[in-house]
């Protein structure tokens, strides 16, 4: 089986078959990354190329390592967009990228629909890897791939998504996942920081860190970016946290066996407190293992499945 | 003398409150005489220095008037220019058009004012307009010289494309342009409300995670610009008005009896900020698509007259400023050429009648910029349309008159075809 379409632009183009499918897979090809030889031959001869408008560690690092393990070639180019002098368009880079022949394109970009745009431009697949404020598919996919594991299913389970929804595109991508799965997901955050009609992609809002959270069986912290700060979303650093931070007063109102999930990088002492995010709940380090499995899942069912 | 004869078309003009089958005869580009069709015995055929259109079957207006085109020359000529941009009129019905000040240079002194208008008689093939701009630079800081810019042919002001933040500025534009009965026409916008916003703030910029620019960040400057209108008298017009709220405000400044009138585009008219939905960037403007319950309340503006006229923001941009990142992209969307088939798909769906639909296009932008234009009497200027109602067509970008393609309606049917335009009694357009 492989994807419908050659692209991975979002979950929510994704319909809840799709969405195991990659679970699936990603459960299947978890156990090539405990091996002594951490490599299977299946997508040898395939280039790939990360192509990283905006600065990553992880996400770039998961996407490479997900390639390798996988036989694939995997190429990075870092472009940085601060430049005042005005590079080279999207469609030109994609033009001259997609001469050199490559398989698939990652691409991470600090404007909203550019996946989009490069999947219109090349005929290779391309893969999202965060766009703007808009999706982080593969970031929704461990998420789901991580509760599912330690819950066994996600349908009938209550996500509370807490933070900056406004600027989130994992808080986007999470929504539909866990929604089309038959989770019911909550967001909190500030009402600067909800953005309007969120409602409508099949959530419920609230201002109240404590609604959110005492009903919850997982609990996701999103980043807080401090610049916000200067934009005036919230007045300062430690009045939201103290509203919206989770720590240990907070979680000892939640449900006993409530996991935390956060995408990283985490503000330590902002939006999660160390001893949470260190504590028996957190299961920050479980999504970063889980990325790589299904970031070889993505990779698998673009490029590879077709030929078995 | 040479002379035109349209044959039995159906003449329709709503300030003569004429809607019937006639003959128009043109003697040296004004109108000569019309008589009913029925009634006319003269035998009409064509010979030397004697044209006859046969508009049987066809709608014959005043030309069509719009108040509101950017034609980019000077300093802008890869997107559009005097030439191209009067072409583009032309193949849309118009035969009169005001063009912006925010060209490079600025339209905010008197020789710029005197280039384009000796540029639009050279090269150009309709009735150009200039606009001279409020700000020497558009700046916002200091007042042009209106009386000057008059002079030169503006027929109104306007910093349009930049929005006028200093509200004391806004207030000696309007007072002072009253010397030269000029109207101010407003963009409304308060950009510390719009910040970087790239299209309509609601579900849908929340679905696409771009950032939104909220109705209040143009309703809060129309409700400014409004009450300076009371506090000085002067004539403010509000160009492109696009949400509800906006609508509300003006509408109780025309009860008021304010010196007020309004605009609206034909893609604000029709389109839903879901036009933007797949991130096209040639459904990216200022001000954005709004919503449905928006939309609705532009088109019983219009129907009412609150909206007193139809004009089309005509904004070429070329691929380069538009084939790239949403957000980054230019905004602005060409429309000279599809207006008319829009506002016709009001009347078709029963939204306006006919009569009322021409009348946005014709008499009411006359009114409102105070042209004596809009209208076809005996010893008229014979400024017509000619348009097929019952054809339709298909938009094709490529097609286009206009230099830039930035169309949000490439693609689809529209009905109402223009066949001719003739301008001073020339044919400046006849379709292929």
């Amino acid at each position: 089986m492989r994807f419908k379409g050659k692209d991975l632009l979002g979950i929510e183009d994704l319909d809840a078959s799709d969405i195991d499918l990659v679970l699936s897979t990603a459960e299947s090809l978890r156990e090539v990354s405990e091996r002594e030889i951490k490599k299977v031959p299946t997508l040898r001869g395939k280039t790939i190329i990360n192509l990283f408008y905006e600065p990553s560690t992880r996400t770039r690092t998961s996407f490479e390592i997900a390639a390798k393990r996988m036989s694939a070639d995997a190429v990075n180019i870092s472009v940085s967009t601060s430049s005042v002098v005005k590079g080279e368009t999207i469609k030109d880079t994609a033009k001259n990228l997609e001469a050199m022949k490559p398989d698939c394109i990652v691409i991470r970009h600090s404007a909203s629909g550019v996946p989009m745009m490069l999947a219109n431009y090349v005929k290779c697949s391309v893969v999202n890897a965060g766009d703007g404020a808009h999706e982080h598919p593969s970031q929704a996919l461990l998420d789901m791939l991580t509760v599912k594991e330690k819950k066994g299913a996600i349908a009938g389970l209550k996500l509370s998504i807490i933070g900056d929804i406004t600027h989130s595109r994992v808080a986007r991508s999470n929504i539909y996942g866990f929604t089309k799965l038959g989770a019911q997901v909550t967001v909190a955050g500030p009402p600067t920081m909800v953005p309007p009609g969120i409602e409508k992609l099949g959530c419920r809002a609230t201002s109240s860190m404590d609604d959110a959270i005492k009903d919850a069986d997982v609990i996701m912290m999103l980043r807080i970016q401090l610049e916000r700060q200067k934009e005036s979303f919230f007045p300062s650093v430690r009045e939201y946290s103290r509203l919206y931070g989770l720590d240990e007063a907070k979680l000892n109102r939640a449900k006993k066996d409530v996991l935390i999930l956060h995408p990283g990088p985490i503000n330590r002492g902002v939006e999660v407190s160390s001893e949470v995010a260190d504590g028996p709940h957190s299961l920050i380090l479980d999504q970063v293992t889980n990325g790589v499995a299904v970031r070889m899942a993505i990779f698998y069912l673009l490029l590879g499945a077709a030929k078995e | 003398m040479n002379r035109l004869i349209i044959k039995g078309g159906r003449f329709l003009d709503p300030v003569a409150g004429i809607d019937g089958i006639f003959n128009i005869y043109v003697m040296g580009g004004r109108v000569a005489s019309f008589k009913p069709a029925y009634a006319d015995t003269t035998e009409i055929t064509p010979g030397p220095g004697v044209e006859v259109i046969d508009a049987k079957g066809l709608l014959v207006t005043p030309g069509l008037i719009d108040v509101h085109a950017h034609l980019r020359e000077p300093g802008f000529e890869y997107k559009e220019t005097i030439r191209t941009g009067t072409l583009a009129a032309a193949a849309g019905g118009f035969t009169s058009i005001l063009c912006m000040a925010n060209t490079r240079p600025v339209n905010d002194n008197e020789s710029v004012t005197r280039y384009i208008r000796k540029k639009a008689e050279e090269e150009g093939v309709v009735n150009v307009f200039p606009v001279g701009a409020v700000s020497v630079g558009q700046n916002g800081e200091r007042l042009t010289e209106m009386f000057e810019l008059k002079s030169a042919g503006c027929v109104a002001v306007s910093d349009d494309g930049m929005p006028i933040v200093d509200g004391g500025l806004m207030r000696r534009a309007l007072e002072y342009s009253k010397i030269c009965d000029l109207p101010v026409i407003s963009h409304a916008e308060d950009p510390t409300l719009a910040g970087s916003g790239a299209m309509n703030e609601g579900e849908v910029s929340t679905r696409l995670g771009l950032k939104g620019i909220p109705g209040a960040a143009e309703e809060s400057v129309v409700a400014r610009d409004i009450a300076l209108a009371r506090l000085t008298g002067g004539r403010l017009h509000i160009a492109h008005v696009s949400t509800r709220g906006s609508v509300e405000l003006i509408r109780m400044a025309k009860e008021e009896g304010l010196k007020v009138t309004a605009e609206a585009t034909p893609h604000h008219l029709t389109l839903t900020d879901e036009a933007v939905l797949k991130y096209s960037t040639n459904a990216k403007m200022n001000p954005p698509l709004r919503s449905s319950g928006d939309v609705e309340a532009l088109r019983k503006g219009l129907k009412d007259g609150t909206i007193d006229c139809v004009a089309t923001d005509h904004a070429p941009q070329s691929i380069m400023e538009k084939d790239i990142e949403f957000d980054r992209a230019a905004n602005g969307v060409v429309g000279i050429e599809t207006a008319f088939s829009l506002i016709y798909g009001l009347v078709a769906e029963g939204l306006l009648t006919l009569n009322e639909a021409v009348s946005a296009m014709t008499i009411e932008p006359a009114r409102a910029m105070g042209l004596d234009k809009g209208t076809l009497r005996v010893g008229s200027a014979a400024d017509i349309a000619i348009i097929d109602l019952a054809k339709g067509w298909t938009v094709d970008p490529a097609k286009l008159r206009s230099k830039s393609k930035n169309t949000p309606f490439a693609g689809m049917t529209l009905k109402g075809v223009v066949e001719k335009t003739i301008v001073g009694g020339k044919t400046v357009y006849s379709r292929e």
